[in-house]
């Protein structure tokens, strides 16, 4: 059992409670209920940061448009309409066949974090969740993918945040995806190029972080797709799993959200 | 109708601004000068444009874009008027971008151009400060460049729509220490604010809050440590900021 704040739907203070990450349970015969969107600040998400999205885009990066392999840390936001909580049905846009899911561990901050150096970085952490980062599929990441990564209901989190102290090395996290029940995806952040506290003070260095903000530290390469009706469960170690479906927009909102 | 978020003797309060006098919501009645501007809303979503104004892109040496540029910025960016912006040490492309900014009075989703004003509160003014040294083709204009702290002033107020009767005939003008440097018209856009509304609500929930920074004529030149810049959009009023070093210091 690991401690863990868990925001239960219909109560609005998250609480401290235990949760098993393996059963995905929580301590107080709790289990049943609802939980919502457990995040309050900003997300912002790192691309490019797995070694493998590299070898992806391979001598390509050395071409126009990139002409250069990434310096910095590629970051993008998840604004607020994409937030969505466990267990939510998110929308397939009218005319898209299909969307990419990609697995991040979703780093939750503590402190306003600005100009953080490395060896202090984690004490600036509160805590680590799951964000499932959906995309409309796109190659060139030459401009802003805004209408790629933005859409209503883009950035499911959850089912918690998982406190810091719980989590041992976030550096050497299994991440799997199971869409339907199958595994699809398996990785670990053991291959990211710039491991958590070094791209909390990359990032860091040029812009600040506030308390309850969450950096994303990057997805997988070789992200599954989805369609209407599948069900993806994102399971990362130490943290649990955290599971949509997926359906189209048009019986979206033909039935609602409830 | 002028809205402003002012500190004023150890608490933030909502303003109305008559000349030079605010309005407090507590109801005392202050001077311009007794007061600390804030950033005139604690924003949502902040949008921005690149290469919106054909002259900028091509000076910039880019084809004016077929579909809107938007890049998304955080909170840490805003700053109110009258207030500092950091300058790195190690820049020399450090440009001002004079920008209409449109702040967002209500939900919608799939708005159509006829009915984009409708869901507009009003208007402010933006300078979207860029840091050409660090720009990579990743996600360009990236992070680095665009996302820093306190580079975008944003203010003095937000001036209601009611008294802006057409946002798309505007002059735009820059002065740096005084000196007029970068002039032109919000009709010069490529994509207007209703076609912007249209197009970003097309895909996405736009909420009461957001802001959608429209882009910045030709004109940027760099500026340096000491320089007082100052924005000015036509009928919406003027937004003032000064250029310090940046402090590099950790405090961890």
């Amino acid at each position: 059992m690991k401690k863990a704040k868990v925001q239960l739907s219909g109560i609005p203070q998250a609480k401290e409670m235990a949760i098993d990450p393996a059963k995905g349970t929580l301590s107080d015969g709790a289990g049943a209920l609802r939980l919502d969107f457990p995040l309050t600040g900003n997300v912002y998400g790192t691309a490019m940061n797995y070694k493998g999205n590299l070898d992806e885009f391979g001598l390509s990066l050395h071409e126009a448009p990139y002409k250069k392999p990434p310096e910095a840390p590629v970051l993008y936001m998840k604004p607020r309409n994409t937030f969505t909580g466990p267990e939510t049905a998110i929308a397939i846009p009218d005319g898209e066949t299909e969307v990419e899911i990609g697995a991040a561990l979703a780093i939750v901050f503590g402190r306003t974090a600005s100009k953080v150096i490395e060896k202090n970085a984690l004490d600036y952490v509160s805590g680590y969740t799951i964000v499932n980062d959906i995309s409309l599929p796109h190659e060139s990441i030459h401009r802003p993918a805004i209408k790629e990564k933005a859409q209503d209901g883009f950035c499911a989190a959850g089912p918690w945040i998982v406190n810091a102290d719980e989590v041992v090395n976030p550096d050497d996290l299994g991440i799997r995806i199971y869409i339907n029940g199958a595994l699809r995806q398996e990785h670990s952040t053991s291959e990211l190029v710039r491991p958590v506290g070094k791209l909390i003070a990359d990032v860091t260095s040029f812009m600040t972080l506030y308390k309850g903000d969450t950096l994303l530290v990057g997805l997988p390469p070789g992200a599954p797709r989805v369609q209407s009706g599948d069900e993806v469960r994102i399971q990362i170690d130490e943290i649990g799993a955290l599971t949509n479906h997926f359906v189209s927009e048009r019986s979206f909102v033909k039935e609602g959200n409830r | 109708m002028k809205r402003a978020r002012v500190s004023y003797k150890g608490n933030v309060y909502g303003a109305i601004v008559e000349d030079d006098q605010l309005l407090l919501e507590s109801g005392q009645t202050v001077h311009e000068s007794e007061v600390t501007w804030l950033p005139p809303l604690e924003a949502g979503t902040i949008f921005a444009l690149g290469l919106n104004f054909a002259d900028h892109a091509s000076e910039l040496a880019f084809n004016a874009p077929k579909e809107p540029l938007v890049f998304l910025k955080g909170p840490n960016t805003l700053i109110g008027h009258n207030g500092e912006t950091p300058r790195p040490t190690d820049v020399t492309h450090m440009h001002y971008e004079c920008e209409l900014a449109v702040v967002i009075g209500r939900q919608g989703r799939n708005i159509g151009k006829d009915e984009a004003y409708d869901y507009v509160a009003g208007y402010t003014i933006a300078n979207d400060y860029a840091f050409r040294d660090y720009l990579e083709n990743y996600y360009r204009p990236n992070f680095r460049v665009k996302n820093r702290d306190n580079c975008t002033p944003i203010g003095p107020w937000i001036i209601d729509k009611d008294n802006v009767p057409d946002p798309m005939n505007l002059a735009l003008r820059t002065y740096v220490n005084g000196t007029l440097e970068q002039e032109g018209s919000t009709k010069d856009m490529i994509f207007s604010v209703p076609y912007l509304i249209e197009y970003l609500s097309s895909f996405m929930t736009l909420n009461e809050g957001d802001i959608i920074l429209t882009g910045t004529p030709k004109g940027p030149t760099k500026v340096n440590v000491g320089d007082e810049v100052v924005t000015e959009i036509e009928g919406i009023g003027r937004l003032a900021n000064m250029i310090i070093q940046e402090q590099h210091a950790p405090i961890s």
